[in-house]
This record gives C-alpha cells, sequence and structure tokens, in this order.
C-alpha cells in the first residue's frame, strides 16, 4: 500500500511539473495556433539560468531563503525574455506564412537553443545545488512523499491559483482570452494583439522556468538535453487535456504523471518514454480534440 | 538614407545589443564549476554578444527594410541575385548540359585525385543528398512534415544489419527488402495518422521515431540494445573479396549510381499525374480532394515512397560503416535532413543535391567549426522560413510550350 | 419534364447548436440553371459543401443522378474525390486555387480523376502514359483558351488578377468533366464589365449541356441567368420559383430587407 501512495505520489509531482510545461503550450497554441517546439528549451533554459543563480549565490555565502528567491525570480525573468525574443524573431515574421513555415522555425528554434546552452555552459550533466531542505515535520511521512515533492505540489497549486486568477479577472486575461477566441474581433474592438501575444509568451516562459527550478532541484542534476523529453511529454499533456484548453493541459498532464509513475513502477521502467510517446501517437489519432477540447469543423 | 535615419538605426541596433548582452548574462558570461565552487566570469563572451548583435541587428534590419521597399515596388526584379543566377544557368540548356559534364566528369575521376578518407566524406555527402530527394517527396512535394524519418532510415538499417548477422544474408538480397519494410512501416504508420492536421502529423511522426529508437535501445534481445550490432558485411561485388581501400571506392560508385537512380525518378514522379497530385496536396488539401484526388491514398503514396528511400540507405549506411547502433538514429538525424531540404528549396531537385553537398561537407572541411554544426542548422531553418522561406533554389514548374495551330509540349 | 439530376431530402446540418441548414429540399434538373440565393449567413455555402462531402451532414439525404445510371446515388458518407468522380465539381467561394502551381496545372489537376498513370507509368512513361499525358495537357489548354486564359499558361497560378483567377477556377473544376457545375459566387468583386463577361461565359458553358446551380448576390446576374430560382434564409428554404415569380415573393422581400 505504501507503495502505491509513494508512486501515486510521485506521479502527482510528475504531473505538476508537467502542468508548468503545459501551460506554455496551450497558451499559445490557443492564441496563435503554433506548436512552440522550443517551449522545452525554455524550460531548459530556466533550469540553467536557476543552476547559474543558485550556485553564484550560494558560492559567495548568501542565505538559502534568499538564494530561493532570487533563483525562482531570476529563471521567471530570463526564461521571459527569452521566450519574448524568440516570438519576436523567429514567429512574428512568420504569422501570416504557410501553417509548417512557423513549425519548422521553432523546430529550428529548439536546436538552436539547445546547442546555445552546450556551447555557451557544457554538454556534462551537472549537479544542481539542493534548494529544499529536508523539513523535519516531513520526516515520518518520508518513505511515501518528500519534502521536496511536497514543495513542487504546493508551489504548482500557487502558481494555478495566480494564473487562474490572472487569466479570469483582469484585463490583461479578458484581452488574452479575447484573442483566443478571434483574433480579427479582438483587433477590432482594439485590444493590442501583438502585445498579448507577447504576454502569453513571457507568462507561459516563466511558468516553464519555475518547473524547470523545482525539478532540477527535485532530481538535483542538468543538462542541455533535458528540455526536448520534457517537452514532449508536456506537449502530450497538453494535447491528452485538449489543446488550447488550460483546465486540459492541468488534467492532462495529472493524467500523464500518475500513468507514467504507475507504468514505471508496476511494469518496467525501461520502456518509460515509450508510455508517454505511445500516448501521444494514440490519442492524436483516435482523439486529437482531448479530454476537454472541442471537435472543430474547418470551415470552408 | 538620411543623417538622421542612420542615426536613428544605429540607437536602435545599440539597443537590440544591450537587449542580448542582458538576455545572454547568465550563460555566457557566468561560468560555474559546482565541483571545486568557483566561478568564472567571461567578460570576453559579454564584449563578443554586444558587437555580434549589434551588427547583425544593423545588417537584419537593413534586409528587412529593404525587403519592404521591393514589395512596394513590385515591378522591380524581386528574386535574390545569387539565387538568380543559379537558376539561370539551370534554364540554359546548353550552359545546364556543360555544368553537368563537369560535374559527372569531376565525380567520375574523384575517388583516384583524392585520398580515401576524403572519398568516404563524399561518399556520406552522397547518402544526405539521396536522403535529402527521398524526404523531399515528402515534405517538399506532398508537404507533409515527417519528423521521424530516421525511423525509416533505422528500419532499413536494422533490417539489413538483422538479416545478415543471423541469415548472412548479402548486400544485393536485403536491399530492397530494406527498401520494402521501411516502405511497409510508412504504410502501417501513415495509416492511421495521414488523416491528421499537418502540424500533428509533425508531432506524430516524431513520437513514432523516438518509439522505434527507444526500442531498439532497450529490447536487447531482438536488437542488441545500445551496444548496437558490429561485424556487418560490405556489399559484395561479385563474390570478390575487396580490400578496404577499394571497398571504399567501391562504395563510392555505388552511391553516385543511387543519387543518379533517385534524381531520374524523382523528376520523372515531380512532371507526372502523381507529382502534381502531391503538390496540389501541398497547396491546398480541401481543394484538392474536391478535384477528384483521392488525400489519403496520395498521401500514402508519398509516405510509403519516402520511406522506401530511407530503408535502402539505411542498408547501405549499415553495409558502409558496418556498424550501427541506435545512437545514430535520434531526432537529430531527421532535423539534419529536413534542414537539407528546407535550403535547398522544398520540392527542388537541384536545391536539394545543394543543401546536402553544403551542410555535410562544410562542418568536415572547416574542422575547427564543427562544434557549431548543429547551431548552425538550427539557425539555418530559422532563417530560412523567416527569410526565404522557398529556399536557395525556388522550385519552378517546368513550362508547356504551345503554338496557335500545331501544339507542341515538352515536359 | 427534363431528368433530375439532384434531389436534396430534407437536409440538415449543426454546428454546435447552430442550425446552418434546416430541413431542405429541392431538386435541379437537367439543362438547367439554377441559382440559389439568399442573405449573408443563410446556409449557401454550407449547402455546396455538403454536396461536394466536405461537411457530413447529420439528417436527411441527397441523391445524385449522373446521366448514364437512372438510380439516384445517395451522396452520405462519401468522400469528396468520389462524389467529384461521379461527376460533380465546384468553385470556392474565396478563391482556392494551387498558387504555387502554374495555370494549366492547375487545370490539369481537375484531369485527376479521369486519368489512371501511376508510379510505374510516372517512372517508365510507357505508351499508354504518354498517351494520356498528352490529352491532358490538350483538353486542358483548349479549357484555358476557352476561358481566355491561354495568355497565362505557364504564370503560377496565385499571379493572375482576380477575374482571370475567378475564370481559371471555374476551368479546373471544368476539366473534372462535371455533368452538374456548382459555382460560389462567380461574379463576387467584379466589376459590371466583368460581370457581364461572366455572365456571357457561364452562358456558352450552360449552351453544351451542362447543367449549373450557383450562388450569386448580383441580382442581375442571377435574373438574367436562371431558370429556376430557390431563395433560402436561415437554413430554410423560404421560395421557389422563376425570375418572375421571386421578384414579387413576399416572403422574399421581407427576408432581403428585413422587415
Ligand atoms: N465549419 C463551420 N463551423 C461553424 N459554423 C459554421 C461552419 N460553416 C458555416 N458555419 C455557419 O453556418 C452559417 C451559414 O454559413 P454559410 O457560409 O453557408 O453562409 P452563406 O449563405 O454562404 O453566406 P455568404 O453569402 O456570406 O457567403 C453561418 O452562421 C456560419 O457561421
Ligand atoms: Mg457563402
Amino acid at each position: 500500500m505504501n507503495y502505491f501512495i509513494e508512486l501515486f505520489f510521485s506521479g502527482l509531482t510528475r504531473g505538476a511539473i508537467y502542468a508548468l510545461i503545459a501551460l506554455g503550450y496551450t497558451m499559445v497554441y490557443g492564441i496563435i495556433g503554433l506548436i512552440n517546439f522550443a517551449h522545452g528549451e525554455i524550460y531548459m533554459i530556466g533550469a540553467f539560468t536557476s543552476f547559474v543563480v543558485a550556485s553564484v549565490l550560494s558560492i559567495y555565502g548568501f542565505p538559502l531563503i534568499a538564494i530561493v528567491i532570487m533563483t525562482g525570480f531570476a529563471a521567471a525573468v530570463w526564461a521571459g525574455a527569452y521566450g519574448y525574443t524568440i516570438e519576436k524573431l523567429a514567429y512574428k515574421p512568420l504569422r501570416h506564412a504557410p501553417r509548417l513555415s512557423p513549425l519548422i522555425s521553432a523546430i529550428g528554434m529548439s536546436i538552436l537553443l539547445q546547442n546555445y546552452v552546450l556551447l555557451a555552459q557544457t554538454s556534462d550533466f551537472l549537479p544542481f545545488p539542493k534548494l529544499i531542505p529536508d523539513f523535519p515535520f516531513m520526516e515520518r511521512y518520508a518513505d511515501v512523499l518528500g519534502s521536496s515533492d511536497l514543495v513542487i505540489l504546493l508551489t504548482t497549486t500557487a502558481v494555478m491559483i495566480l494564473l487562474t486568477f490572472l487569466i479570469k479577472y483582469t484585463r490583461i486575461g479578458k484581452a488574452m482570452r479575447a484573442t483566443a477566441q478571434d483574433t480579427t474581433m479582438a483587433m477590432l474592438v482594439g485590444i493590442n494583439v501583438n502585445r498579448i501575444i507577447s504576454i502569453t509568451f513571457v507568462i507561459g516562459s516563466a511558468l516553464a522556468a519555475i518547473g524547470g527550478l523545482l525539478i532540477a532541484s527535485h532530481i538535483g542534476q542538468i543538462n542541455f538535453y533535458i528540455g526536448f523529453i520534457a517537452g514532449i511529454k508536456a506537449f502530450t499533456a497538453a494535447v491528452l487535456g485538449g489543446i488550447g484548453s488550460i483546465p486540459g493541459a492541468v488534467l492532462g498532464s495529472l493524467v500523464l504523471g500518475l500513468t507514467e509513475s504507475f507504468a514505471t513502477g508496476y511494469v518496467s521502467s525501461d520502456y518509460e518514454d515509450v508510455f508517454a510517446f505511445s500516448l501521444l501517437v494514440l490519442i492524436l489519432i483516435f482523439k486529437p480534440s482531448g479530454l476537454l477540447g472541442k471537435a472543430v469543423i474547418k470551415k470552408v | 538614407m538620411t543623417i538622421s535615419s542612420v542615426f536613428r538605426e544605429i540607437i536602435r541596433s545599440s539597443l537590440i545589443s544591450l537587449w542580448f548582452v542582458f538576455l545572454t548574462f547568465p550563460l555566457m558570461v557566468i561560468k560555474v564549476n559546482p565541483i571545486e565552487r568557483v566561478v568564472h566570469w567571461r567578460w570576453g563572451n559579454m564584449l563578443y554578444v554586444a558587437v555580434t548583435s549589434f551588427v547583425l541587428s544593423l545588417f537584419f534590419r537593413e534586409v528587412v527594410r529593404r525587403r519592404k521597399l521591393r514589395e512596394t515596388r513590385p515591378e522591380e526584379e524581386n528574386r535574390a541575385g545569387i539565387a538568380l543566377s543559379i537558376r539561370r544557368i539551370f534554364d540554359e540548356p546548353g550552359k545546364r548540359n556543360m555544368l553537368t559534364g563537369i560535374v559527372f566528369c569531376f565525380s567520375l575521376v574523384f575517388p583516384f585525385v583524392f585520398s580515401s578518407y576524403q572519398t568516404t566524406i563524399m561518399t556520406t555527402a552522397l547518402m544526405y543528398v539521396v536522403l535529402g530527394l527521398g524526404l523531399n517527396i515528402v515534405v517538399g512535394m506532398a508537404g507533409l512534415l515527417d519528423l521521424g524519418y530516421v525511423a525509416f532510415y533505422a528500419v532499413g538499417a536494422y533490417t539489413y544489419a538483422l538479416l545478415n548477422h543471423h541469415f548472412h544474408l548479402g548486400f544485393w538480397t536485403v536491399l530492397p527488402i530494406g527498401g520494402l519494410v521501411a516502405a511497409l512501416f510508412g504504410f502501417l504508420l501513415g495509416f492511421p495518422v495521414l488523416r491528421l492536421r499537418g502540424d500533428y502529423l509533425a508531432i506524430v511522426t516524431l513520437g513514432f521515431g523516438e518509439i522505434i529508437r527507444l526500442i531498439l535501445e532497450n529490447w536487447g534481445k531482438f536488437s542488441q540494445g545500445p551496444s548496437g550490432i558490429a561485424n556487418i558485411s560490405r556489399p559484395g561485388f561479385f563474390g570478390i573479396h575487396l580490400s578496404l581501400d577499394s571497398a571504399i571506392v567501391y562504395m563510392y560508385y555505388l552511391m553516385i549510381v543511387f543519387v543518379l537512380a533517385t534524381i531520374f525518378i524523382v523528376s520523372r514522379l515531380q512532371n507526372s499525374r502523381l507529382g502534381r497530385a502531391w503538390i496540389a496536396l501541398r497547396e491546398d488539401e480541401t481543394a484538392c480532394q474536391v478535384m477528384g484526388i483521392d488525400k489519403r491514398k496520395t498521401k500514402l503514396t508519398a509516405f510509403a515512397l519516402g520511406a522506401f528511400w530511407a530503408g535502402i540507405i539505411g542498408v547501405v549506411f549499415a553495409s558502409k560503416t558496418t556498424f550501427i547502433n541506435p545512437a545514430s538514429f535520434t531526432f537529430l538525424e531527421s532535423a539534419i535532413i529536413l534542414s537539407i531540404v528546407v535550403l535547398g528549396g522544398m520540392g527542388s531537385i537541384i536545391g536539394v543535391i545543394m543543401g546536402a553537398f553544403i551542410l555535410i561537407l562544410m562542418p568536415e572541411y572547416l574542422r575547427p567549426l564543427s562544434q557549431y554544426r548543429m547551431f548552425a542548422f538550427g539557425l539555418i531553418l530559422v532563417l530560412m522560413m523567416v527569410f526565404r522561406p522557398q529556399g536557395l533554389i525556388a522550385n519552378v514548374r517546368s513550362a508547356y510550350h504551345f503554338e496557335k495551330t500545331k501544339r507542341t509540349f515538352h515536359a | 419534364m427534363n431528368k433530375y439530376l439532384l434531389k436534396i431530402n430534407n437536409l440538415s446540418i449543426d454546428f454546435g447548436g447552430i442550425r446552418a441548414l434546416n430541413r431542405l429540399s429541392f431538386d435541379i434538373r437537367q439543362a438547367e440553371i439554377a441559382a440559389l440565393i439568399g442573405p449573408n449567413g443563410a446556409g449557401k455555402t454550407t449547402l455546396f459543401n455538403c454536396l461536394t462531402g466536405i461537411y457530413a451532414f447529420s439528417e436527411g439525404d441527397i441523391l445524385l443522378f449522373p446521366p448514364e445510371s437512372e438510380k439516384g446515388i445517395s451522396l452520405k458518407g462519401m468522400k469528396p474525390n468520389q462524389i467529384t468522380e461521379k461527376g460533380l465539381a465546384r468553385t470556392f467561394q474565396n478563391i482556392r486555387l494551387f498558387s504555387r502551381m502554374t495555370v494549366l496545372e492547375n487545370v490539369m489537376i481537375g484531369r485527376h480523376c479521369r486519368t489512371r498513370a501511376y508510379i510505374l507509368g510516372a517512372l517508365f512513361r510507357n505508351a499508354a502514359t504518354r498517351k494520356e499525358e498528352r490529352e491532358t495537357v490538350d483538353k486542358s489548354y483548349a479549357l484555358l483558351e476557352k476561358m481566355g486564359l491561354a495568355e497565362y499558361v505557364n504564370e503560377p497560378a496565385g499571379n493572375l488578377p482576380y477575374g482571370a483567377q475567378r475564370r481559371l477556377e471555374i476551368a479546373r473544376a471544368l476539366a473534372t468533366d462535371p455533368f452538374l457545375l456548382l459555382l460560389d459566387e462567380p461574379a463576387a468583386g467584379m466589376n459590371p464589365q466583368e460581370t457581364s463577361d461572366i455572365i456571357d461565359l457561364i452562358r456558352e458553358i450552360a449552351s453544351d449541356g451542362l447543367s449549373i446551380l450557383l450562388i450569386e448576390h448580383d441580382m442581375k446576374l442571377v435574373m438574367s441567368l436562371s431558370d429556376r430560382i430557390f431563395v433560402i434564409d436561415y437554413g430554410r428554404k423560404i421560395a421557389e420559383g422563376d425570375p418572375a415569380e421571386i421578384r414579387s415573393n413576399p416572403a422574399v422581400i421581407k427576408a432581403y430587407l428585413g422587415a
């Protein structure tokens, strides 16, 4: 039974991380209909920025709490800046190009960013400093739920609540929803669509960076290649939930995280990534609109 | 341009440069050694980023500005100079034949003029020419973004490796089998996924490619796992055993034949009923169906045919290196082949050949730059999409000539 | 009375709550030009999309009567290309040419369903394939001449002036050898001169024995060409008759004036 609970929580933790990344995919897709293939790299850059900032601060002897706050802040800011820049350079000029052009551009961007980090930093695995201490009050539950799992779950929940609030109740959120529904109409009613698109990229990227920070400190090491697999898995989660739908992305992520956790726990860990890929292929073939998405008939 | 606008451009580019300095600061400037707990501040990199991004910004802003000007004056010749002059050479039959002759003679004597090391590199480049032309059918002509092309390549390679390992089947026997098995995989995958929208298709093929690789890696009993399969036979030459050097030369000529055959086949397909249907499908799926084209059958043919080529070259690859393992078949390999097609010009045969040579030979001969290889591939994909989506050499459809009374035509 | 070519029975289709077509019924007969009119959003294009297999309709049925067969064929569940093969062709309201293919190739695509060559034919170019290809080119060129597009043969279709693009769409549809042609707003965006040219052109096409169903907002065109007119509004048929009857029909006047 303990094993089951342990797998359950580790699945939730995974799902929470996927959700942080999947939100970026789904928000961008909802607004401009692009699969932002480079989004996984943003997550990786978030993790690397966190690594650099946290290491420097800890070498210069800052207290842990200061390190955590400043690292989170730096990761979000820089990842947001990358997201913003990528959109301006690689996607915006292609807004009216044939549908596959921005996707190819995004794939190029993804390869470029991976190799940028490889060249600027290293191809080796780097040990990530432990940012989340083992809380004494968690000792009793340590065999089913670690301290960092708890922090991941709490942080993700808090971020989701904030995001929901932002989208539901703020001016920007309303403008985002309007743009997602009908870009032309949004433009006609005076929404600055370009700005909304940029904001969407920035928010999505910041979320992914927080995911990167959390998972890096959870697992304890990073590498320039982590974005590829994580990106595809989060994309799978977004599609599973119904791409374009925010609650869908969260639901899809949790389902994917739990599935993976139980499958590797009870079946075999060799095929961990095969589960996710197979799931992706199967959903796209049998229910491309996902769990919460609606099927649309293309207007001719 | 007026002085003030030059000044404005400089200010803009300085700001952009500043932005990039900020953007790249944590990763370019700081480098931490986590074991010894020391921080290296690489301030030189900052200067480097600042200058490079300033110059590039000036350059690209100027490109964009000129392009805008050109759009407002459409009567002007609006094609890039170099590409146009290359195009012209291929348009004039005399020059084209002469050039083809020179290239052909050069490629015939190549192994005798250059070392076997050079010949091996050239053989590799020729393999990518064929892979590029094969993917070009799928992506360039039919407009299906196949990101798992390497899976079919792997299927071909493993078909040969396994049949050779277990049953001692030779290269020439397995060559068609490898192609057909890959085509079968293409068919099986294509059947359910080809009704998907373009971008979903891309992701599904990518997932499929990764699944194949992961299976090869983890199913040790079948594929010998990550350690791969060694001692694969080289192609036989009428039963004669070849020395290593002559095997290399033999392989080279084999690839020349393959390239010629592929060019012949692809160019015939391009100007056929089927080729037109592919291109129409790429341009507008709905209209294409309404004009009476069976979407699924046409796509499936393209997909399976492309896979067939990858399978064939997979067999060649296995026999050339005599050793394969799953690490040769990652997504990056698909991305390289895609870059070749995109750089060359989707749908254009000469473009794809040039793309393959540029992308495969350049890193070989510019060794110091070879670590920037993948970085450059990524950059090429982005830049081509933004500035020249039609590729180096845009595909121009062949013209038909009619006379008022007696109509003649040639394709 | 002429033979039926098309019978539409109680056709309905929904888009997430919107009923775009509502129990629509009418028929088209041989050798007539029929027009479908109605306010914006009435469901005219949607009907064309149901007829050509682009949308799957939920209720009702469509029967097609190709010249050689007496019994009607139900179009339910048929794919667009199968319907085209049966002899129904169309143009699009928003021009959908293959813009990077040449003008001639656009028309040649229309011949696709009337020709057979496949991979082997393409590779070996045997006598049969060459003959087929030659016929394709000749027929396509003849159509271009007929539509006054011969001067553009080798131009990419996307470079043509607007009016020529509309005519090219018609040529492409004709290349499929239809017995019934559906035209979705053939004169949209044209000036009076071009409109009267297109009227002549449609007449000429019809004089070859082809039947035509067209959607059009330009009343001059509709009234001068049509033998019969169907008026729909909110997916329902509100009137049917010859031009004179439609002109005086109170329901039509009401729908158009929104009174
Ligand atoms: N694929 C679709 N998804 C959702 N709604 C659709 C779709 N296609 C059509 N509709 C709706 O069906 C209704 C009829 O549209 P349709 O295009 O048939 O009108 P129309 O009569 O051709 O108008 P117009 O004269 O403006 O061309 C409209 O309300 C339209 O929004
Ligand atoms: Mg309409």
